[in-house]
């Protein structure tokens, strides 16, 4: 009896509606069942997967990565063969993955910026030409570009005995690309230690510099210097040290080539493909964020006095990078995420040889899709967050 | 008099004047001109050769190919192939049918004034895919049943895109609401969904529909290969659907909400009648990329073994028959491709034209 009185002399909203017309309650109401779905469904699917996986003789857990693997792969950036275990197969498909992307980005980057720029240049063919590229290879699937190049291109070059020969050292034919691999010498350490003193004074010469351009107006020729340190020093350090490098040239043996390094036509093929798609997208985002300044910044620049070049340099960039930058994050993850058709070709990446030759042999398909989506989220996850710390220090500060 | 005696300039109009201010502006310029001009006019020969005046284009088989140029005659014989996949001959005209049906209810949409366009285009959201799913498959109304196995090269690849628009367009319509609601628990869902979806590729996503979905369901449930990639592919499209249209609906302004809300609206009737046209009408861009992407993406079911129209092309390259096909196989295919992707792109930038009633300014 007490608590009802209670309760009622609490109540201070008049007796009128139902409480199923009051929103809180409701969003209460919605929220318990989609939880209650959510629950509901991961256990069906749980159990449905346990009850399938035993009675298919399927095992689980990831007891399977310790196993010996038993298949070669064509290529690998860390020490494999076919004795290894599975956990190093995912290793080896990994870096394949990280190293394809990690060269497409930088490609990518480059050719986009160039497209970018050269379809708003003043000269009609450069801009119509840009133009085409775009349209065309953005509207065209990247699976068939990748084909393309592999089946039609690449598979078209001569055989190794009809190498292309460039300069009698790099060497091109249908098993891939050789070019001499550097083999490092005693002695060479004096040459990194060059190279790390040239980066360090870089660094102490641009920090001086800009002390000084905010105390005194005067600007330094940093880049100049800059590049002439970083080239002089170590070239200085490697005659000191009396040229400890040596070549090693691809040479004819047999079929094929032996020594040098190889860039196995799959990597060229994905790589290329990869390269140029991204470009035509990456060429868009750079063109809009140049078009989004607006033409009254670089008016006021120049009637500063501040020529083209450094009008373009400290006030039409650093404008459009906050427009180029979030869309080109996405472009960097689609690009990541489309090494992943690297499976079509055989190009030996995480899916290729985890998801692929992993799953058909083991067959835990559940944690291998798991272990190869996990892969991704971190990688997407780890792009997302250093672009967006360095799109937070390059946005605009308001205050 | 001075003034009217005075010449006008020279070389401002024509095309002497033209070339000067676009071509040869500067000597870099010029220099650019230049080199691009020789490559162009080097290599444009040799290629319209080969796509043109020294391919094969009549002929019967591959023997009548020359090999100076392009062998279209090995597209032209396999063109059913690349069209129907598997589908038998006798009973392509279903397919027939639902290709004329598609064009008159979309091409009329790039016609400006065409009558009935707005239901034409309702038509096409509605009744093709009904029909379609009827006459594609058979096995009602005494039509011959064609197994989905059967299914393939340009019709699988209009179907799996057709079906993840269709279908992805209300869920993540959805997604994107939930994203948005209030209700702290729907909407840390709609997030972990959207996020894991769109930070793994396609073909992951692809791979475990096709390894793991038979594993989730109940014994004796079983979806065939097709339905399985469906299941996949609008899964991982919606939550791309989601985030478009999430920036349109951020970008409403809250007097809008809040108008709705002194109309007492409903939350769905706010969302259905005020908000959700406002938004997706902003975003069409986006939303016409999405579909463009998901067009393009389709390719990948070859990955786990379905012919879609790069899948038949593929297949057939390496036929011993034919001699180094290849390129003319990927040209009909990337044409295809383009024609489809170009048309929808210029169709969004159209519209948004026409829609655009200046609220962007």
């Amino acid at each position: 009896m007490k608590t009802e009185t209670i309760t009622q002399s609490n109540d201070s909203r008049p007796a009128g509606p139902k409480p199923w017309y009051d929103p809180r309650v409701r969003s209460i109401f919605f929220q318990i069942v989609a939880i209650a779905l959510v629950f509901w469904g991961g256990y069906t699917l749980v159990d449905n997967t346990l009850s399938n996986m035993e009675s298919r003789g399927i095992s689980t857990g990831f007891g399977f990565l310790e196993e010996s693997a038993g298949f070669g792969i064509i290529m690998s950036l860390v020490p494999y063969d076919a004795t290894m275990s599975y956990g190093r197969t995912f290793w080896v498909g990994l870096t394949n993955t990280l190293l394809v992307s990690a060269m497409g980005v930088v490609a990518a980057t480059i050719l986009g910026f160039i497209i970018g720029v050269a379809r708003l240049s003043s000269n009609w063919l450069v801009a119509k030409i840009a133009l085409v590229y775009v349209e065309v290879i953005r509207n065209i699937p990247l699976l068939l570009q990748i084909f393309f190049w592999y089946f039609a291109v690449l598979a078209a070059l001569p055989t190794p005995r009809q190498s292309i020969e460039v300069g009698g050292s790099a060497f091109l034919n249908n098993r891939g690309l050789y070019v001499p691999d550097p083999v490092t010498q005693d002695g060479f350490g004096l040459v990194w230690g060059a190279i790390a003193i040239a980066i360090a004074s870089v660094i102490g010469l641009r920090l001086w510099a800009k002390k000084r351009q905010l105390a005194t107006g005067k600007i330094f020729p940093t880049f100049k210097v800059g590049v002439s340190i970083l080239v002089l020093l170590p070239v200085l350090a490697y005659f000191v040290a009396g040229s400890p490098l040596e070549w090693d040239v691809p040479a004819l043996k047999g079929f094929n080539f032996r020594g040098g390094i190889t860039i196995i036509p799959e990597l060229a093929a994905l790589w290329l493909a990869l390269s140029l798609y991204t470009a035509s997208f990456i060429a868009e985002i750079v063109r809009s964020g140049i078009l989004s300044v607006s033409k009254g910044q670089t008016e006021a620049s120049h009637a500063l006095g501040l020529p083209n070049g450094l009008t373009l340099r400290l006030v039409v960039i650093p404008q459009a990078m906050r427009v180029i930058i979030p869309p080109l994050t996405s472009q960097y993850l689609n690009l990541v995420k489309n090494s992943s058709l690297a499976t079509a070709i055989g190009y030996p990446d995480l899916v290729a040889v985890f998801m692929g030759t992993t799953l058909n042999q083991t067959g835990q398909a559940v944690e291998v899709v798991a272990i190869t989506m996990a892969v991704y989220l971190t990688i997407s996850l780890l792009i997302s967050l250093f672009m967006n710390i360095y799109n937070r220090a390059v946005a605009i500060k308001e205050r | 008099m001075a003034e009217a005696m005075m010449k006008p300039p020279k070389k401002t109009l024509g095309p002497i004047a033209w070339m000067r201010e676009h071509l040869f502006s500067s000597w870099y310029n010029t220099l650019l001109t230049a080199v691009i001009g020789y490559v162009l006019l080097t290599s444009m020969g040799p290629l319209l050769n080969w796509l043109f005046f020294e391919a094969n284009f009549t002929g019967s088989g591959p023997d009548d190919c020359t090999g100076a140029g392009a062998c279209w005659l090995f597209v032209s014989q396999r063109l059913n192939f690349f069209i129907y996949g598997f589908y038998p001959d006798e009973l392509q005209w279903r397919v027939d049918v639902m290709f004329a049906l598609l064009a008159i209810a979309f091409v009329p949409q790039f016609i400006e004034g065409f009558p009935g366009r707005k239901w034409l285009g309702i038509f096409g959201m509605t009744g093709l895919p009904l029909i379609g799913y009827f006459l594609i498959p058979g096995g009602s109304f005494g039509l011959e049943e064609v197994p989905s196995t059967k299914w393939g090269g340009l019709m699988l690849t209009l179907i799996l895109a057709y079906i993840g628009i269709l279908a992805s367009l209300p869920i993540g319509t959805l997604l994107a609401l939930g994203r948005r609601s209030e209700m702290p628990i729907i909407r840390g869902l709609c997030v972990v969904f959207i996020e894991v979806w769109r930070a793994v590729p396609l073909i992951t996503v692809l791979f475990m529909a096709s390894v793991m979905l038979p594993l989730f369901l109940p014994e004796g449930v079983n979806f065939e290969k097709l339905s399985r990639a469906l299941i996949g592919i609008t899964l991982w499209q919606s939550a791309y659907m989601a985030e478009v249209i999430r920036g349109g609906l951020q970008a409403i302004p809250r007097g809008q909400y809040e108008a709705a809300d002194a109309l007492g609206l409903g939350y769905w009737k706010k969302m259905g009648l005020v908000i959700l046209p406002q938004a997706l009408k902003l975003v069409i861009p986006g939303i016409v990329n999405t579909f463009i992407s998901l067009f393009k993406d389709t390719t990948l079911v070859l990955i786990i073994g379905l012919f879609d129209v790069l899948g038949t092309v593929q297949s057939t390259v390496t036929d011993p028959a034919w001699q180094n096909v290849a390129s003319e196989g990927y040209v009909f295919v990337a044409f295809c491709f383009w024609v489809f992707c170009f048309g929808m792109s210029r169709y969004s930038q159209n519209l948004e034209r026409k829609l655009d009633t200046g609220h962007k300014t």
